[in-house]
């Protein structure tokens, strides 16, 4: 029961100590950005573990941090393994499949109106659906391998891709245009020197929305046939043996690989479109 | 999207009143596009069974005793169907489109088997797809509305309180590239040793997909009001909860719905994938599951376009609402 407390006491601290940090002379530093959310972070995950203890709550229900942290390190061979099937092999080759098809299909549209009028509302209508449903009929087509992850992955990002790239190219005002005509540019000229960077926020929204996609995809798709590796497969055995230390490893995998994933388009993103409003300040 | 002629030219509104010609000219602005994509993709569907249900017919086709080539089923094995349907091509047209169990069903075949289960069996039947999706869509709501009053809830903390938009908000961020998905068996099987089952468990997995979309809307349309708006009612000596009630709370509804219509479809899809792992005997996700164990197509098919025909709805219906609220609010289109 003190460890509860103890933890209370502690999310209290630390609660306060962000409040000050919120409003004191310092919140407007880079420092304070940080150092906010990651003490935020910290006593959480230190609440988790004291109650954890304090209340004995047994291991089915949930390890505590350290536990998990323990697995992650013993087991790290297997998540690493678990880590190329599923992400590098499934939903990176997925993604890039995807995401390029998408792109070539929106550069196709944008130069015909009439595919565009068509296409817009479609995609639009296709990126709503839950895509993820045809798992088991791709798995079926291209077998247990990564193959039948990364279409799963390839059909789950085509559709928001293709709605962003499209109304990204459509971005530009009339002025622009007009001054591209005005100095007597082709289409490719237009497309390729206003366009397409004016488009670029629009195709890395969709990029980063597709990162998610990806991960979900090739995991969902192992539920319903895999070789004996790969997150998804390690997951749903692992729950079937209880051992949910493990669960929380690959959990923490896929979590690491998501946010890098986002992160690293993200950063991408901010060297590409320096120049939009949003990144400037 | 200035394309079309304007109203007024030559001939564009003959012997109709505007409202009709309005309509006309939207009708052919985007939906004779619609359409001919729809019928395309469709075309592009019959043209795919073909390939892909070759080696069926041919094998189809032999067993009738019909000429084939190549004639010895060894030859034809490590043949593609595209290859296949190339040196038969009356065969692999002919046998298609009404194989039982076909790679890929034929567009009219699934068609007859949405039929089948949504007007020929009574909606209580455990074959009734109305049955399956309406199973689905309990858990649906119930995590959307856990969802959404989460999101909403985690907006007006943010917005009113620095700490929180300073600490909460970028791990909600980080909290949506962590594939839930990985985590939903888990939650399922957590929740049920603690006797919870049932509909919770995948409205758990709805509400986390849904509570982002809403919180990110929300931070943004409560903050959408201009100075001048929050000035004015500083002039008139306006409560914190006056402000938030007469200009945060209405200015935030346009961006409300748009997440709405987000998260609904979020949460549809985390209802359907809470079905999975667990071997639930009832759902759309079960029906997908059940298909793919016993290589029953027709039934993935059907379960699929079903469950995209139950997003449509909702997120028609949510639309209808935002028409029918805004309009009345004087912020409609």
């Amino acid at each position: 029961m003190a460890l509860v407390i103890f933890a209370l006491v502690l999310w209290a601290a630390g609660w306060a100590l962000n409040a000050r940090l919120a409003s004191g002379p310092a919140r407007e530093t880079t420092a304070a950005r940080l150092a906010v959310p990651i003490i935020f972070g910290a006593t959480l995950l230190a609440m988790w573990e004291l109650i954890v203890r304090g209340l004995d709550v047994p291991m089915v229900i949930l390890p505590a941090p350290s536990v998990i942290a323990e697995t992650f390190a013993a087991r790290l061979p297997t998540l690493w393994e678990d880590f190329v099937q599923t992400f590098l092999k499934g939903a990176l080759s997925g993604y890039l499949i995807g995401c390029a098809a998408a792109f070539a299909v929106a550069i196709v549209a944008d130069r015909f109106d009439f595919l565009k009028r068509g296409l817009l509302p479609v995609g639009n209508f296709m990126a709503a659906l839950p895509i993820v449903g045809t798992a088991p009929i791709l798995v079926m087509w291209y077998g247990f391998d990564w193959q039948s992850k990364a279409a799963v992955v390839v059909v789950m990002v085509f559709f928001p891709m293709l709605v962003n790239t499209v109304a990204g190219l459509s971005d530009t005002a009339a002025m622009q245009r007009d001054l591209m005509r005005t100095y007597g540019a082709s289409y490719l000229q237009t497309l390729v020197k206003l366009r397409l960077p004016s488009a670029m926020p629009f195709i890395f929204n969709g990029l980063k929305i597709s990162t998610t996609l990806a991960l979900i995809g090739a995991i969902v798709a192992e539920f319903f046939g895999s070789p004996i590796r790969g997150v998804g497969f390690r997951i749903s055995t692992s729950v079937g043996q209880l051992a949910l230390d493990m669960v929380w490893a690959e959990i923490a995998v896929a979590a690491l690989a998501g946010t890098l994933f986002y992160g690293a388009i993200a950063l991408i993103e901010k060297r590409v479109t320096f120049w939009h409003p949003s990144h400037r300040s | 999207m200035t394309d079309t002629a304007p109203l007024a030219a030559q001939g564009a509104g003959v012997g109709r009143s505007r409202r009709v010609a309005l309509w006309m000219r939207g009708l052919a602005h985007t939906l004779v596009p619609v359409a001919t994509v729809v019928a395309a993709l469709i075309a592009l569907w019959y043209l795919a069974c073909v390939p892909m249900n070759a080696s069926q017919s041919v094998l189809n086709a032999a067993r009738a005793d019909v000429v084939v080539s190549p004639e010895s089923a060894s030859d034809r094995r490590g043949m593609s169907g595209l290859a296949l349907a190339i040196r038969n091509p009356g065969v692999a047209v002919t046998g298609a489109f009404a194989q039982d169990r076909a790679r890929l069903p034929a567009p009219h075949q699934v068609a007859a088997e949405l039929w089948a289960g949504t007007a020929r069996e009574p909606v209580t039947s455990n074959r009734s797809l109305v049955y399956h999706a309406w199973v689905t869509l309990s858990a649906t709501l119930l995590g959307f509305g856990f969802g959404t009053a989460l999101g909403i809830a985690l907006a007006v903390g943010i917005v009113h309180s620095r700490v929180m938009d300073m600490s909460v908000m970028p791990w909600a961020i980080v909290s949506q590239t962590v594939p839930i998905i990985a985590i939903a068996p888990m939650i399922i099987v957590v929740l049920y040793s603690i006797g919870i089952q049932g509909i919770v468990p995948k409205a758990v997995i709805s509400a986390y997909l849904s509570f982002f979309p809403v919180v990110v809307g929300m931070v943004k349309g409560l903050r959408s009001p201009d100075a001048m708006q929050f000035d004015l009612l500083a002039t008139y000596g306006a409560s914190k909860g006056q402000v938030f009630g007469k200009l945060r709370l209405p200015s935030s509804l346009p961006y409300l719905f748009a997440s709405l219509k987000i998260g609904i479809a979020a949460s549809l899809i985390g209802a359907i994938v809470g079905e999975l792992p667990t071997g639930a005997s009832a759902g759309l996700g079960a029906r997908l599951l059940a298909g793919s164990y016993y290589g029953q197509t027709e039934q993935i098919w059907a379960a699929l376009f079903a469950a995209a025909i139950l997003a449509a709805l909702c997120v028609a219906l949510i639309g209808m609402i935002e028409k029918a609220l805004l309009g009345r609010m004087g912020m409609g289109s």
